[in-house]
């Protein structure tokens, strides 16, 4: 019961809020948007936050989150640009776009946009300067009615990245979104919110990552939205690296037109408490929607993975595939479902879910869910959850390779699965490294 | 696969699929009945009919007392109308003068009626080698075999005379695995439970024939509430196997039982079923509510607990047969053929609770939905920590029949211990125009592909069953589907 009434003070902390943040906006409260962050306020005050009797939450206790009354993240002061640099993944640095607490940062943002009407840029900016594609697309797939998370960030959401490929046209560069919280000076709650829009016969690569200053706790509730049009091809990749005493909620939906094909590679390291809403929608035929997930937690750390695949059409694929690494006391959540509407005949879709518990202490709650209500289909799942190989760390150790490097070398190939699917090079060597030197700490 | 052929092989589907429940009948018997609606004085007087000790009415109050606090769950993947508890009758016997101490003073109306439903009282079902104990409405009457189970110092009763003959193994044993509290259903089941059997085995015996019992609902408006307990001490075996059918009736019945396993060191304890209970009509007018609890445990090292179930009846059947794994060693299994048609709706499955060291479990389950039926398999494979090298191996399989029908899988697995291994796997899938395709040109009519595919999809779990009963299961499941692709 304690939890319960704690859950509803810390929601009004939330809601008491918005009258300050909504006087901080002066005039673009009078925008349209403005009108559905109102009603999305207006939604989380009637849903609050999950508890653990929610069938989507049964694993997840969000208390943790919900003691901390964080403020409103106040536009900072900017970084040094040394200290961004860390950050920056190789190659990608003439193709950034920089945020600090959740505001888009001009000085450390380094971006020229292609002349041919692609446009790359804060969505604070397209706010102001683009209502027209604004009130098309944003808002109008991440269902704020249904999901409280949803609710709080539409409700504060004021900035964060707009990229938008026109019709026919292929953007060559990956786009670098980098999200930096600083919270050195204090706590902080963010709302990032992210729209990208494919156009017809359009290409966009997209690499997401979030960072973290300072030793203090802070939470990042992140949107993101993909609207991608016929024969469009989207490669997201989404790296969360966030520190150890953090809060992130990431919620992602995309909504496919006919012939596309998304590929997300979702990745998390960082994090205190993550939870990550994944929805793949195929709303029209012969899409193709592939999602590839890799996690790994240690010590205290709580990751929870929940994914849908939502087969609306017929003809359409999915793949998914999602793996996780455990030490220490940490706990893994994952939850795979697959939806095949009435009419989706001739759907595939697969669905693969292993993980590693490499402690005493480690656990991990698994619920891979197939809905299906089309009979014309192939769909199948499989979860594993086991330790490494004994023969493998065997054969390893009989030709003098130390226990800790064969521990290491089979953790990276049962890593590099999912790897595998990165298709900027540069950004998988880069986060191979970084890998490689976190699995030597599990 | 072109227009004609299509259509050709709807309409033999069709007509399969219509084939007639032939359990349907009833039986023009006296019966004695309490008035309807619950309440202490209606459980107070089921008690009184049945001679009950005083310990066990007050067992029965206080479940239901605890019932009264409880609400009805409705997380299960089914929808049905509210039921009112109040509005059935809870006891229903045929009249029966005095308990039959043989077959000769048993009414020939209700040998006939089980001999109907091709369940032989008669001894010369010992050919079978098989030991019934049938059930009708509320109570027992009969149970066949008796006297040489007896000569092996096996118990085989119903579960009324266990009460009176045996009060120390009932005490012990009664809600030893399901709680009284456990849930809704289990809570209101001790309270009005009104039969059921009643089956012991001694140390270092192992049953030298199948055991039985034979549920038959007759009675209008009634529940049916039977409990089973079944306990293996030391090195015993038993092999038991529970079937039912009910008439058809234009209004729901409920059927809430609790079966409890309890099976000590090195005992094995293999329980089939093959539910038939009457599914309801096509338009999803009446049929049973099939609520069932179900619960082993592996109280010791080395023991087993298999479970087999066959589930082609019911409107709605929603239970999860489980295995408490908490002696070291211990093996649990679980293998279930679901069939749904027309508008019925299934969410079962099971829980494998590792407890013990070395403790390993396996799941095959077969879900087929056809007509506009849901089918859903919900299963739990947990590992505490402490249960070394615990092992569990799952495979759920659906098969869709038609494109108004849904399959639903929702496993859970909940893992905390390092040294655990589990596997689950799933699949969805229709009968492959490629196979059908082969057996047509090897001359094999589609009719009969559909029930060979089948066959072949349901095999891993039919190959559990008994004999005789494998037998049976097939014939169930061809008539309950015949002819299904679409």
């Amino acid at each position: 019961m304690k939890e319960f009434s704690n859950n509803v003070d810390i929601k009004d902390w939330y809601i008491s809020h918005f009258q300050a943040f909504e006087n901080s906006l002066n005039g673009s409260s009078k925008a349209p948007f403005h009108q559905i962050r109102r009603s999305a306020i207006a939604k989380f005050a009637d849903l609050g936050f999950p508890g653990r009797r929610d069938e989507e939450w049964k694993y997840t206790n969000l208390s943790p989150l919900l003691k901390h009354q964080f403020p409103v993240a106040a536009r900072p002061t900017s970084l040094p640009a040394e200290t961004v640099r860390q950050f920056v993944f190789k190659g990608l640095a003439e193709n950034l776009l920089v945020f600090v607490n959740g505001r888009y940062s001009r000085e450390l943002s380094n971006y020229r946009a292609p002349a041919n009407g692609v446009i790359v840029d804060s969505l604070g900016n397209a706010l102001k300067n683009r209502p027209e594609v604004i009130d098309r697309y944003l808002a109008k797939y991440a269902p704020f009615e249904k999901e409280s998370f949803v609710a709080l960030n539409t409700a504060f959401a004021v900035d964060g990245a707009f990229i938008y490929a026109p019709d026919n046209v292929a953007v060559e560069q990956p786009v670098h979104l980098l999200y930096i919280s600083d919270a050195s000076a204090g706590s902080h709650f963010a709302s990032p919110r992210n729209l990208i829009v494919a156009g017809r016969n359009s290409q966009v690569k997209i690499v997401e990552s979030y960072h973290g200053l300072g030793e203090n706790p802070y939470f990042n509730n992140v949107v993101t939205e993909a609207a991608v049009n016929e024969n469009a091809r989207v490669d997201h990749i989404r790296i969360q690296d966030e520190r150890l005493n953090a809060y992130h909620v990431y919620s992602l939906e995309t909504h496919q037109q006919q012939n596309s094909v998304y590929w997300m590679v979702n990745v998390d390291m960082g994090g205190a408490l993550v939870r990550n809403n994944l929805t793949l929608t195929l709303d029209a035929e012969n899409c193709e929607g592939h999602l590839l997930g890799f996690y790994m937690a240690n010590g205290k750390q709580h990751i929870d993975n929940h994914t849908a695949i939502d087969h609306a059409k017929p003809n359409c694929f999915s793949n998914e595939l999602y793996k996780g690494i455990l030490g220490g006391k940490a706990k893994g959540v994952f939850n795979g479902k697959i939806f095949v509407r009435r009419d989706a005949q001739k759907t595939n879709a697969y669905q693969n879910n292993k993980a590693l518990l490499l402690s005493e202490e480690a656990t991990i709650n698994s619920k891979p869910q197939l809905e299906i209500f089309a009979d014309d289909v192939k769909c199948s799942h499989g979860a594993t959850v086991g330790q490494l190989d004994n023969e493998a760390l065997f054969y390893l150790r009989s030709r003098g390779i130390p226990q800790e490097q064969a521990n290491s070398i089979l953790q990276y190939a049962f890593a590099s699965e999912v790897f595998g699917h990165i298709t900027i090079d540069s950004v998988r060597e880069h986060l191979e490294e970084i890998i490689e030197e976190r699995f030597a700490r599990l | 696969m072109n227009k004609d052929q299509q259509s050709n092989d709807q309409q033999i589907i069709e007509s399969r699929i219509k084939s007639e429940y032939k359990w349907g009948f009833t039986t023009d018997i006296e019966t004695e009945t309490v008035p309807s609606g619950l309440n202490e004085d209606i459980i107070r007087m089921i008690s009184a009919k049945k001679n009950e000790p005083e310990w066990m009415l007050e067992w029965r109050l206080k479940a239901y007392r605890h019932w009264l606090k409880m609400a009805e769950p409705h997380w299960p993947n089914v929808h049905y109308d509210a039921i009112d508890y109040q509005d059935a009758y809870y006891y229903a016997a045929p009249k029966q003068e005095k308990r039959p101490e043989s077959l000769d003073e048993v009414d020939p109306k209700l040998i006939e009626t089980f001999n109907k439903l091709g369940i032989s009282l008669e001894e010369q079902k010992l050919l079978a080698g098989v030991a019934v104990d049938a059930v009708m409405d509320s109570v027992s009457v009969a149970t066949t075999f008796k006297d040489e189970l007896r000569k092996l110092g096996i118990i085989f009763c119903s579960f009324s005379e266990a009460i009176r003959e045996h009060p120390e193994l009932v005490k012990k044993y009664i809600g030893f695995v399901v709680p009284p509290n456990d849930n809704f259903f289990a809570a209101l089941n001790a309270a009005v439970f009104t039969d059921g059997s009643f089956c012991y085995i001694p140390k270092g015996v192992r049953c030298p024939m199948e055991l039985s019992t034979y549920f038959r609902i007759n009675a209008a408006k009634t529940g049916q509430f039977e409990r089973t307990l079944i306990v293996a001490e030391e090195g015993a075996y038993v092999s038991y196997l529970e079937g039912c059918t009910a008439p058809m009736r234009d209004e729901n019945q409920l059927h809430a039982a609790v079966v409890e396993l309890v099976a000590h060191k090195n005992a094995q304890i293999k329980y089939s079923t093959v539910q038939n209970w009457y599914p309801g009509d096509e338009q999803g007018k009446g049929g049973i509510y099939n609520f069932v609890t179900k619960r082993g445990v592996c109280l010791e090292e080395n023991s087993k607990i298999s479970w087999t179930q066959v589930e082609t009846g019911s409107a709605i059947t929603w239970k999860y047969p489980s295995v408490i794994l908490q002696g070291d060693n211990s093996i649990g299994e679980f293998y279930s053929v679901a069939l749904t048609n027309n508008l019925q709706q299934a969410d079962t499955g099971t829980k494998m609770i590792h407890v013990g060291k070395n403790t390993r479990s396996t799941i095959v389950s077969k879900g087929i939905s056809a007509g506009r039926s849901n089918n859903s398999y919900r299963g739990l494979v947990k590992v505490h920590k402490g249960a070394l090298n615990a092992r569990n191996f799952s495979q759920c399989d659906s098969l869709l029949i038609g494109d108004k029908c849904g399959a639903h899988t929702f496993p859970y697995l909940e893992i905390q211990e390092k040294s655990a291994k589990v596997e689950h796997e799933a699949t969805t899938s229709k009968i492959g125009e490629d196979q059908i395709f082969y057996c047509n040109q090897r001359g094999i009519s589609t009719e009969d592909a559909i029930g060979l595919v089948v066959n072949g999809y349901c095999k891993e779990v039919f190959k559990e069953l008994p004999m005789e009963f494998a037998v049976e299961a097939q014939k169930l499941l061809a008539i309950s589907l015949e002819g299904s692709v679409g």
